[in-house]
Formats: structure tokens, C-alpha cells, sequence
């Protein structure tokens, strides 16, 4: 552990009011409600039209949601009219007999991002923790600012880089070899092409990976020193630290993390089109192409009318709920992770 | 908890006082009531002098196809230096569907379209169809050592239907019987996107194939099995490339920018054609085609006879409306005379001279002949034009 850091001086007002680290945390949350500089009356007519300026940005953005969803539900009701709930487990999506079904769709959205998650999550933990716990001075300023680079850079380009570089090692390496190793699998059958729902998966892992990775760091690195200080003082090894003292107090903010992982790797379209395949069909397979729901909205809106338009809108509205209730299960998810183990305060 | 509320209490009485600069927001405020003040000049007066052009000079707005886009582009350009700058065409593309709307609602001057209108809609609508210029679809495929391939249409629509898997099945086998033919596997590629390509394309096998035409039949896009689907003609082009043992459709001229082998195809006489312009204007010669008016809804030139003619080929239009007065447009007669003496520019030597160069094919001349009629037909406020 480097050097003292400064204790910010919330930090010691909590101590001072609390003691244990549960009460100190109770006590930090009704001062800074009660603080002398939130909520005061106004009195000088220029700090009212900011406050009315800076509410009705803030209103805007639930406004817009709002609307959105008005929009949608309007504009699909041709489509929910003609398809009700049958649309959600329909596996046919085909313009020249106007029957349009979200199965195949849902299914590669949830298929693609679940890889994305299972390999961009851990490798994600694994660089946050580098750079906020372990990385010498020197190497933690560049290394932060590239993977900052990362989460920059547009998703043509990982497409564009998918097609070229990453599927021919897909083809000729990776997808052989799992066939090899897992082939008795339903997840591996098939022919390896390389433009299939494994390779979109991975491609949206190394999307995602910045995103997570560089706002864990943050979060880890929020961490007060004395808890750093706490942990090694009974003992604990590094990694022990890091773990009990870093990864537990920091957990909210690198749950926060995943969650924008995730959101990118749900709505991500440009790369996935390049990549998956887009074939409108349910397949187990991970070598087989599939269509996620951003990729078929983009690719079908320039010559949608009628049935077709609506039913696209109502995909959109599928993903937005889909894109809520995974939000939501994975807040329930953390929300028991919390409970089990005992707070110590503090990131929340 | 009960010093907290103390803590609370004391923090808000009235002897605090916030500590603030207050005067300097009304400096940011008025900063900013200026700057948009500023802004807005800038814009009315921009808007303001923009229109301050040329007396006679005209603008016309198209959109719609994006497949006679480059041409229609370079025909614009073209018709500007030709008219001494006085005559400006603006074309937009955003695919067939999307000009057709816009032609409606009367957003544009004209509209690029790469399928025909229903009967219904252009008698509605009072639209004409003017057929520019035509496209042809090839079969590329990728296949390590196979430098020639002959397709036929029940073969091909079995390929795409997959019934035919292999690339040495019987009926591959058949058409090719000097070459030896690999046992690999075919993967199809598709548009992912919909499109006019997959429209002709599709349409053919309809032609050519009675299981496709009742399991699939004819569209924008497809419901395709076991397909792998790319976005747009240089995505599949590129994936055809990057995929061994694949085949798929593409518009002629990605296929020779690209240099991507593609298949000879038998035509309606029995001869295997490969695509090129000529055969691709030879599609079009024997077509018999109504009045500009009148319904085009059945027009098509897939594996039309002749014994040069390329069976996938088929016209890209440009609507217009009969009676160019209308109150929405507020088009003058002006703009109406300059787009008609554009199109009758476009659709004769002069025009059509520029598209080889950009690989698309000429008109032949009986095409061009219903063009004029056409062309004399419009009229502005009831008078014609030319």
C-alpha cells in the first residue's frame, strides 16, 4: 500500500458522529440531507432560474422516456392488434406473407449478451483490479487512458475489425476447438463459418470490456485507504484485501458497471449485424448465424411499410422492457448478494 | 439519532446566510440571451442571402433508390455544368420505399424507385413510371479452383431453397459436366437488409420456380433458410470473398469492381448468357411495355427471350407526376420545364453515354421511344411541356 491518502473529511464527520461503520454510514446520509448547502430556501432570483433550468433538463430525460414508449406502443399497434402475445413466441419473420414473430430475435439477444457478460465480466474485474490495486505508477496512467481509448472507439470499427481479423481466427482456432472439446453439446454443432452468434458474442465481450473495466476502476479506487488499512492490519494478503477490504465495499459501483456493460451489449447493433450472421431463426448453436432485435430493426427500416414498420417498432418495444426487466433482475440479483453479506459500509 | 436533529435544526435558521455570487448569473444569463440572439441573426440572415441567387436558376429535389444513386449523381453533375450552373439537381436516395412517400406527400421532385408502383397507386397518385436505367443481378459464389460455373433457374432456386447442398450434386453436376466438381458443402449468403436487389433476385426464382414462388415468392426481403445474411451489396460482396465454398447475389457492378467470379446463367432461348451491359440491355429490348401512364405493376424483364438476353436484369425508374402544378409543391413552371428537359436529357445519348463508365446498362431504343412519349405527355397547369 503506497503512501497515507487524504481522508476526506465526510469520512471523519461520520466517524466522529458514528463509531461503527454501519451507523457512521446512516449518519454521512442524514447530515448530507440535513447539509447547509442542499435544499436551502432561495433567496436571489438567479439561483431560482437555475434550479428551474437544471429541473427541467432533469424532467426532460423522463419526459423523453415517456414519450418514447408512448410513441412505440402508438405506432406497434397495428402489429399487437393483429399479433397480441403470440408476436413475443412467434419464430416466423417474413415480409412476403406479413407474419412477423420476436422469438428468434429475443432469443439472439439474450444468447449474444449472455456471452458478452460471461467473458467481458470476470476480464473486466481482473483489469479494474490491476489498475486500481496493483499497478505500479507508471504503467497505471497509460494503461487507464487506453482502456478509456477502448470505450471510445465507434462499433463500425469493432465490426469492421471483427470481420477482418477476428473471424478468420474464429474459423480456423477457437471455433474448432471448442467443437472438438464440446462438440457433444448442443451449443457447438455445426459447421464453424465464423459469422455466428460466437463470434458477435465475443466481439460485444471486447465492446464491453472498457466500459466495465475503467468504471470499476473508479470504483475501486474510491475505496478509503483505511479500509485497505483495516484489512492488512489483521493480516490479511494482498489478494485478501483486495478482496474483502476493495471488491466488497466497491461491489455497488462495479454492479453499476456491469449494468452499462450490459446495456451496451443489449442495444448494440452496428457490430453484431457485421458479425452474426443474420439469419431469422431459433438455434441452440452458438456456430449457427442468428439476428439479435437491434440488428434486425436496423436492417429492415429503410424499405419497412405497413405490418412490417409496426412490427419493427414493437421490437423496438420489446428490447426497451427487455432491456428494463434485465436491469431490473440483476438489481434484484445484487439486492440478495447484499443482504447475505454483511455491509461494512461505505460505496453504497 | 436525536443530535442529528439538533445538527439539523441549527443548520436551518435563518442566521446562515448562503454564501453567493448571484450577480454573475445574471452576466451568464444575458451572455446567453446574446449568444442566441446572435445565432438566430446569423441563421435568418444566412437563410436571407442564400436566397438571393440567380433569377433563373433551378432546383430540383429527388430521393429514393439507392441503387441508380452514383449514376443519377453523375448525371446531375453532368446536366449543371451543361446548363451554365443554372440547373441543380439534388438526390437523396434512402431506398425505394422511402422516395415513394416522399413523391406522395410531394416532399420531392421526383423519386428513384427499383420496383413499380401498384396499379392502385399510380392512378391514385397520378404518377408516371421512366424507366433510366437498367440493372442486372449476378450469381457470385466462391469456390477455391472453380473458374467457370452454369447455372440454370430450378437449379439456383434449389440452391437458395437448399435443397441442393453440395457443390457436386446432380443437377450442379449436370450443367457442368466437363468440370469436376469439389463435395463441399454450400453456404448460402443473403441481404440482410431489404432491398431491390433481393426483389429482382427473388423475383427470378418466382419465375423460374413454382416451389419457391408458393414457399417464398417475391419480396423486399426474404424469410431465406439457413442463410447467412450481410448488410447491403458490398457486405455480401465482402462476405462471398471471405467464405469458402459460398454463393450468393450481388448487383453486376460490385461484382466487377470487386472482381468476384460469378455464375453464366441458362436464359429463356437455352443459352448460357454471362452478365454484362449489352446482355443486360438486351434483357430490355423485347419487352413490351405499357404507356408511361399506365400500370407498370406487372412489368418485368426477368429471363426475358432473346438469345443474347441476361435473365436476372431488370429497370430502375424515376416517377414523376403527370400534372406537375400542384399546390403543395409550389413548383413554377420554370422548375417544372427544367425537370422534364432534364429526364428527356437523361433517358437519350447524351445521358445514357455516361452509363457504361459506371457499370450500368443503356437503354435500348424502344425503351427510349416510350420515354418520349411519356415525357411529352406531362404537363404543367394543362400545358405540355415539351
Amino acid at each position: 500500500m503506497e503512501a497515507h491518502r487524504h481522508i476526506p473529511p465526510i469520512e471523519k464527520y461520520g466517524k466522529n458522529l458514528g463509531g461503527t461503520g454501519r451507523f457512521g454510514k446512516a449518519a454521512i446520509m442524514a447530515s448530507s440531507k440535513g447539509s447547509r448547502l442542499r435544499g436551502k430556501p432561495l433567496r436571489f432570483g438567479g439561483d431560482r432560474i437555475f434550479e428551474y433550468t437544471v429541473m427541467g433538463v432533469a424532467t426532460l430525460t423522463l419526459a423523453l422516456v415517456w414519450l418514447l414508449v408512448v410513441r412505440m406502443v402508438f405506432d406497434a399497434q397495428l402489429s399487437i392488434e393483429r399479433f397480441g402475445f403470440g408476436f413475443l413466441i412467434g419464430g416466423d419473420w417474413d415480409p412476403n406473407r406479413d407474419v412477423y414473430g420476436a422469438l428468434p430475435f429475443i432469443f439472439g439477444t439474450l444468447m449474444t449478451t449472455g456471452i458478452a457478460v460471461l467473458i467481458g465480466v470476470p476480464l473486466s474485474i481482473g483489469i479494474a483490479t490491476y489498475l486500481s490495486e496493483l499497478a505500479p505508477p507508471w504503467l497505471k496512467g497509460p494503461l487507464s487512458f487506453v482502456v478509456e481509448l477502448l470505450a471510445a472507439v465507434p462499433s463500425v470499427i469493432y465490426g469492421l475489425w471483427a470481420m477482418y481479423a477476428l473471424r478468420p481466427v474464429m474459423v480456423d482456432t477457437v471455433e474448432p476447438f471448442f467443437q472438438s472439446v464440446l462438440g457433444w453439446t448442443p451449443l457447438f454443432q455445426g459447421d464453424p463459418v465464423g459469422l455466428d452468434k460466437f463470434t458477435a458474442g465475443i466481439i460485444l465481450a471486447i465492446m464491453i470490456i472498457p466500459t466495465i473495466a475503467s468504471v470499476s476502476k473508479e470504483a475501486m479506487m474510491a475505496v478509503p485507504d483505511s479500509q485497505r488499512e483495516a484489512a492488512l492490519s489483521i493480516g490479511a494478503t494482498r489478494y485478501e484485501t483486495t478482496r474483502i477490504a476493495v471488491l466488497t465495499y466497491a461491489r455497488s459501483g462495479i454492479f453499476g458497471a456491469c449494468i452499462l456493460g450490459l446495456g451496451r451489449a443489449v442495444g448494440e447493433t452496428m457490430a453484431v449485424t457485421m458479425t452474426i450472421g443474420n439469419a431469422n431463426r431459433v438455434s441452440w448453436s452458438l456456430l449457427d448465424p442468428g439476428q439479435t432485435m437491434a440488428s434486425l430493426i436496423a436492417n429492415n427500416w429503410g424499405e419497412a411499410q405497413g405490418l412490417q414498420l409496426s412490427a419493427l417498432i414493437e421490437i423496438g418495444l420489446v428490447l426497451f422492457v427487455i432491456a428494463l426487466l434485465v436491469n431490473a433482475f440483476a438489481r434484484i440479483m445484487v439486492g440478495r448478494f447484499m443482504s447475505r453479506v454483511p455491509a461494512t459500509g461505505g460505496g453504497l | 439519532m436525536s443530535e442529528l436533529e439538533e445538527t439539523k435544526g441549527s443548520q436551518n435558521g435563518d442566521q446562515i446566510v448562503m454564501p453567493h455570487k448571484g450577480g454573475r448569473t445574471w452576466i451568464v444569463v444575458a451572455a446567453l440571451v446574446i449568444a442566441v440572439g446572435v445565432i438566430l441573426a446569423a441563421v435568418l440572415s444566412g437563410g436571407l442571402l442564400s436566397s438571393g441567387h440567380r433569377k433563373d436558376s433551378v432546383a430540383l429535389t429527388g430521393a429514393g433508390a439507392t441503387f441508380p444513386m452514383p449514376l443519377i449523381l453523375k448525371w446531375a453533375d453532368e446536366y449543371y455544368n451543361k446548363t451554365d450552373n443554372t440547373v441543380k439537381i439534388n438526390y437523396g436516395g434512402g431506398g425505394s420505399g422511402a422516395g415513394i412517400t416522399q413523391i406522395k406527400d410531394k416532399h420531392v421532385d421526383f423519386a428513384g424507385s427499383d420496383a413499380p408502383l401498384s396499379a392502385t397507386d399510380s392512378s391514385t397518385y397520378g404518377l408516371v413510371h421512366i424507366p433510366e436505367t437498367l440493372g442486372a443481378v449476378v450469381v457470385a459464389y466462391n469456390e477455391p479452383g472453380l473458374q467457370t460455373l452454369r447455372l440454370d433457374g430450378p437449379t439456383l432456386a434449389g440452391i437458395f431453397m437448399r435443397n441442393i447442398t453440395t457443390w457436386n450434386d446432380p443437377a450442379i453436376a449436370g450443367l457442368n459436366p466437363s468440370i469436376t466438381l469439389p463435395s463441399d458443402q454450400i453456404t448460402t449468403i443473403v441481404r440482410s437488409d431489404s432491398s431491390g436487389t433481393t426483389f429482382v433476385f427473388s423475383g427470378y426464382l418466382t419465375v423460374v420456380s413454382n416451389e419457391f414462388a408458393t414457399l417464398y415468392g417475391q419480396g423486399k426481403s426474404v424469410s431465406w433458410h439457413d442463410a447467412i445474411g450481410a448488410n447491403g451489396n458490398p457486405g455480401v460482396t465482402q462476405t462471398i470473398k471471405t467464405t469458402q465454398h459460398s454463393i450468393g447475389y450481388i448487383e453486376l457492378a460490385y461484382a466487377i469492381a470487386n472482381n468476384v467470379p460469378f455464375a453464366q446463367l441458362k436464359n429463356h432461348d437455352g443459352n448460357f448468357v454471362n452478365a454484362s451491359l449489352e446482355t443486360t440491355s438486351a434483357a430490355a429490348s423485347s419487352a413490351t411495355l405499357p404507356a408511361g401512364d399506365g400500370d407498370w405493376s406487372h412489368v418485368n424483364i426477368l429471363n426475358a427471350p432473346g438469345a443474347s438476353a441476361y435473365p436476372i436484369a431488370s429497370f430502375t425508374y424515376v416517377l414523376i407526376y403527370k400534372e406537375l402544378y400542384n399546390d403543395q409543391s409550389k413548383m413554377n413552371k420554370t422548375a417544372a420545364k427544367a425537370l422534364v428537359d432534364f429526364l428527356w436529357w437523361v433517358v437519350h445519348q447524351e445521358g445514357q453515354s455516361y452509363a457504361p463508365d459506371l457499370y450500368y446498362a443503356q437503354l435500348p431504343s424502344s425503351v427510349t421511344a416510350i420515354n418520349e412519349a411519356t415525357l411529352n405527355s406531362i404537363t404543367y397547369n394543362g400545358q405540355t411541356l415539351r
